[in-house]
C-alpha cells in the first residue's frame, strides 16, 4: 500500500511540475483499447481494477486494438477521438508516431522510475523502440502442435511446419506477412542476421514466397489469435501459429493435448500509445494511468495472468507464479533464457517501413 | 376419400429396390463420414434390402418385426459410436421399420386422391421431403448452437464426452457468463436502450412518410421513396463511413458547442443512425397495407365532423395497424442485430450485444456468444408466439377469425 501511495505522490508531481495542467484536473472516464480475451482479462486485473479502487476512474474497455491503426486515423480525421489509451504492437506504434497521431512520451516526466532509483529509459532499455511507445510486455508468436496427431516424432524445429512429408496434415498460420515471410526464409536457409536485408530485396520476397507456395495448400489462413486454439482444440490442423500467451492457456488452463515449440518463434513487443490531440483533461488522466500501470510492480503482476514477458528489466526479478493455477510463470516467458535461446527478434522499423507494402503483396499471393 | 382409396400390397420388385436406393443414400452419408463412400453405397444397399426382404416375409407380424429392427439398430448404434450412437441408430430403426410396412402395406395410398396416378403420388411425397429438407436447411444451424453452448469445454466442439450424454461434458458455465460478466450485461443493456428508442422513431417517421406518399397530390413520389429506402439498398458499409463522418461532425456540435455531456451524445448518435436503418422497413410494409386501404372512409369521417388527427388515430390507424407493428419488429430487429454502423457510431460506452458477440468470435472463441445466441433465439420465439396470440385476440375480438 505504501508503495503505491509513494508511486501516486510521485505521479502526481511529476504531473503538475512536469506540465501545464493546473490544479491537476483530470477526467473521471477513460476507455482503454486492447486486444480482448485473457490480454485483457490480465490487464483488467493488474492495471485497470487497482487503478480504479485508487482513483475512482471508471474504465470502459474497448477490445479494437486489432483495427486500431485504421480506426485512430478515421477518428483523427472526423476530429472525434474516443479512445485514451491504446494497446498496440512496436510496428503499428512507430507507424502512428511517424504519422502524427500518437503523444511524445517523455520517458523521464511521464514514466515512474524503478525501485531501485534507475531511470525509466535505462529501466526499459532497448524495448524503447519509438518516442510514442510505452513498452508493455515482451510476447512472442510461435506454434502449438497436437501431441497425438503428430506421429511417434514430435516436431522441434519451426521448418518442421515447412515439412508436410513428415507432417501431413493442415497447419494454421496468420494471413498476413510478419512472421511468415520471416520464418520462410529462415527455413529456406537465410542466417537469422540477414533476414531483413534479403527480405528488402524483391529476389528475397519471391523467395519467401516460393517456400510459402510449398505448403499453401496445406495451409489453414486464420486472422486472429483466437482461431489457431479453437482449430487445435478440434483437431482440424495439427500444428498452427498463435501467440504464447493463447498456447499457454490452451495448454496449461484447457488442459488441451497441445505442446509448443520454442524455436524460431518471433518476439514482438506490445504496449501503450495515447492518441495525440486529447483535451487535457483527458490527457492528464491518461497520463497519470500509464505512469501507474507501467510501473515496475504493474509490470510484473500483469505476468501472474498470463506469459507474457514485463518489458522493464526491474519486473523480471519480481515474476511470480499463476493467480489461480500455482504454476511458476518464469519458464513460460518469452524472456525465460531458456525460451530465448532459439527465438527471432522481429525488426520493428522495417515493418512499420514495409507492412502496407508487404499486406498487399501478401493478400495477392493469398488470391492466387 | 380414404374409404375410396385402394390399399393393397405391393409386389417386392416395387419395394425392394426402393428400399435399396434408400440404403443406397444413408449408406454414402455414413460411407462419406466414416471415409468411404463407394463401399458406404454397396453395404447400404446389401443390408437394406436383404432387411427389407426379411421384413416383409414376417408382414404377418408386423409388430414383432419393427420391433426387432429397432432392437437390432439399438445394440449395433451402441457399438459403434456409444450412447449417441445408440440413440440415433433406434430412431434409425424405428423409421426404416416404418418405411417398408408403410411401402410393402400400400400406406402411402391411404391419404392422397385415389385418381392420382403413381407419377403424381411420387411426386406428392417427393414434394414434401423437399419442403423438408429446405427447413432442415434453415433450421439446422441455429439448432445446432443450443447444444454446443453447454458444452464444459470452452471450444466451439462437440467432445466425446457431449456425445456419450456424460454429465461431465455439460455445463451452465457460459451462461453464468453471460449473467456475471460485466461486459455481456453492459452490452445487453446497450442493446435494450437503443433498440426500442430507435425503432419507436423509425415506426414514427416511416409511418408518416408512408401514409404522405400514399397521397395523390405529392410531387416527386417515386424519387422520394427511392432516398427514404436507400438506407436498405446502399450496402452497410458504405452508409456506416458516411454515417461516421456525419455524426462525428453533429456530436462534435452538440458536445462543444451545446454542452451535452458525452455519453448522452454517444447515444443520441447511435439512435439516430439505427432509426434511419429501421425507416426504409417501415415504409415498405405501411405502404404495403395502405395500398388497400379505402380512402372513402377518411371521407366519411370527415363529413362526421372529425378532424385529420382524430381520423388518423380513430380509422386509419387501426386498419394499418399490422404493417405498422410488422414494421416495428423489422426496425426492432435490425437495430437489435446490427453490427457495423455501431462499430463505426458507438465508442465502447455504446457497445451493443452485437458488437461484443463479433468481438467474442474474433478475440477470444468463447462458448459464451452460443449462450447468449440460444437465449436470444429463445426470446424471439417467445416474441413472436406472443406477436401472434395477439394478432388473433384481436382479430377474435374484431369478430374476425383466421381461416
Amino acid at each position: 500500500m505504501l508503495t503505491r501511495k509513494t508511486i501516486l505522490a510521485t505521479a502526481a508531481l511529476s504531473l503538475v511540475a512536469g506540465s501545464a495542467f493546473a490544479g491537476g484536473h483530470m477526467s473521471n472516464e477513460m476507455t482503454i483499447v486492447s486486444w480482448g480475451g485473457a490480454y485483457s482479462n490480465s490487464q483488467l486485473k493488474a492495471y485497470h481494477e487497482p487503478y480504479s479502487a485508487i482513483t475512482g476512474v471508471t474504465i470502459l474497455n474497448d477490445e479494437s486494438s486489432g483495427t486500431a491503426t485504421a480506426k485512430l486515423r478515421a477518428m483523427n480525421e472526423a476530429n472525434n477521438i474516443t479512445w485514451d489509451v491504446v494497446d498496440v504492437e512496436a510496428g503499428p506504434a512507430m507507424a502512428l508516431c511517424d504519422e502524427g497521431l500518437a503523444m511524445v512520451i517523455d520517458p523521464d516526466t511521464m514514466l515512474a522510475r524503478a525501485p531501485n532509483d534507475v531511470s525509466a529509459a535505462d529501466d526499459f532499455g532497448d524495448t524503447l523502440v519509438s518516442e510514442c511507445f510505452i513498452p508493455q510486455i515482451v510476447y512472442s508468436t510461435t506454434f502449438g502442435y497436437r501431441t497425438d496427431l503428430v506421429g511417434s516424432t514430435p516436431p522441434t524445429s519451426v521448418c518442421d511446419v515447412f515439412d508436410t512429408e513428415a507432417y501431413p496434415g493442415k497447419r494454421s498460420l496468420f494471413s498476413y506477412p510478419i512472421n511468415n515471410m520471416e520464418w520462410a526464409l529462415l527455413c529456406d536457409g537465410v542466417a537469422k542476421a540477414d533476414i531483413y536485408d534479403v527480405l528488402e530485396t524483391s529476389d528475397g520476397q519471391d523467395q519467401a514466397f516460393a517456400k510459402l507456395d510449398t505448403i499453401k495448400d496445406h495451409v489453414i489462413w486464420v486472422d486472429a489469435g483466437s482461431t489457431t486454439p479453437q482449430l487445435l482444440a478440434d483437431g482440424e490442423v495439427i500444428m498452427g501459429a498463435t501467440y504464447n500467451g493463447r498456447l499457454f492457456s490452451l495448454i496449461e488452463e484447457k488442459k488441451q493435448p497441445v505442446a509448443m515449440l520454442w524455436d524460431g518463434q518471433v518476439m514482438d513487443l506490445d504496449g501503450w500509445i495515447i492518441p495525440a490531440g486529447l483535451s487535457p483533461e483527458r490527457q492528464a488522466r491518461a497520463l497519470d494511468y500509464i505512469m501507474f500501470a507501467t510501473d515496475t510492480t504493474r509490470l510484473a503482476d500483469q505476468s501472474k495472468y498470463i506469459p507474457y514477458g514485463p518489458a522493464r528489466k526491474s519486473s523480471a526479478p519480481l515474476v511470480g507464479k499463476h493467480a489461480e493455477l500455482g504454476i511458476d510463470m518464469a519458464p513460460h516467458m518469452p524472456t525465460s533464457p531458456a525460451n530465448l535461446e532459439r527465438a527471432f527478434l522481429m525488426n520493428y522499423s522495417f515493418w512499420a517501413d514495409y507492412r502496407d507494402d508487404f499486406d498487399a503483396k501478401f493478400q495477392a499471393w493469398l488470391a492466387k | 376419400m380414404a374409404a375410396l382409396t385402394v390399399i393393397s400390397r405391393k409386389p417386392l420388385s416395387f419395394v425392394l429396390p426402393s428400399m435399396g436406393l434408400l440404403g443406397a443414400v444413408f449408406g454414402i452419408l455414413m460411407g462419406m463420414s466414416l471415409g468411404n463412400a463407394g463401399l458406404g453405397i454397396v453395404i447400404g444397399i446389401i443390408t437394406s434390402v436383404g432387411f427389407s426382404y426379411f421384413s416383409v416375409l414376417g408382414a404377418a407380424k408386423e409388430k414383432l418385426v419393427r420391433f426387432s429392427l429397432v432392437f437390432l439398430a439399438l445394440v449395433a448404434g451402441y457399438f459403434s459410436f456409444g450412447l449417441a450412437g445408440m440413440i440415433a441408430g433406434g430412431l434409425w430403426g424405428w423409421f426404416y421399420g416404418w418405411f417398408v410396412f408403410w411401402l410393402f402395406e400400400g400406406r402411402y395410398r391411404a391419404r392422397v386422391h385415389s385418381y392420382l396416378t403413381s407419377g403424381q403420388v411420387l411426386w406428392h411425397f417427393t414434394f414434401r421431403v423437399i419442403c423438408g429438407v429446405v427447413f432442415t436447411y434453415l433450421i439446422a444451424p441455429i439448432i445446432v448452437v443450443i447444444p454446443l453452448s453447454f458444452n464444459a469445454q470452452d471450444f466451439f466442439t462437440f467432445t466425446p464426452e457431449m456425445l456419450n450424454f456424460d454429465p461431465a461434458g455439460y455445463s451452465l458455465k457460459h451462461y453464468h457468463d453471460f449473467f456475471y460478466n460485466n461486459e455481456w450485461q453492459r452490452s445487453f443493456k446497450n442493446s435494450l436502450i437503443i433498440a426500442p428508442i430507435a425503432t419507436v422513431i423509425s415506426v414514427t417517421l416511416g409511418t408518416l412518410a408512408a401514409i404522405g406518399l400514399s397521397q395523390s397530390h405529392v410531387p416527386f413520389k417515386r424519387l422520394i421513396t427511392a432516398l427514404l429506402i436507400s438506407p436498405m439498398i446502399v450496402p452497410l458499409i458504405i452508409s456506416a463511413t458516411g454515417m461516421f463522418f456525419f455524426y462525428a461532425t453533429v456530436g462534435n456540435f452538440l458536445e462543444n458547442s451545446l454542452g451535452i455531456d458525452k455519453n448522452l451524445v454517444g447515444y443520441v448518435k447511435v439512435i439516430l443512425a439505427h432509426s434511419v436503418l429501421g425507416i426504409p422497413f417501415v415504409i415498405i410494409t405501411v405502404t404495403a397495407t395502405l395500398v388497400g386501404f379505402d380512402n372513402s372512409l377518411t371521407r366519411a369521417s370527415a363529413n362526421m365532423g372529425a378532424g385529420p388527427v382524430k381520423t388518423f388515430f380513430k380509422v386509419q390507424m387501426p386498419l394499418i395497424m399490422p404493417g405498422v407493428v410488422a414494421g416495428g419488429l423489422f426496425a426492432f430487429i435490425t437495430s437489435f442485430d446490427e453490427v457495423v454502423v455501431i462499430m463505426f457510431v458507438g465508442s465502447s460506452k455504446q457497445k451493443t450485444l452485437p458488437w461484443q458477440m463479433f468481438i467474442g468470435l474474433k478475440e477470444q472463441i468463447s462458448p459464451t456468444i452460443l449462450a447468449v445466441a440460444t437465449i436470444l433465439v429463445c426470446m424471439s420465439i417467445a416474441l413472436l408466439v406472443t406477436l401472434e396470440l395477439l394478432r388473433r385476440r384481436s382479430e377474435r375480438l374484431r369478430g374476425l377469425s383466421p381461416t
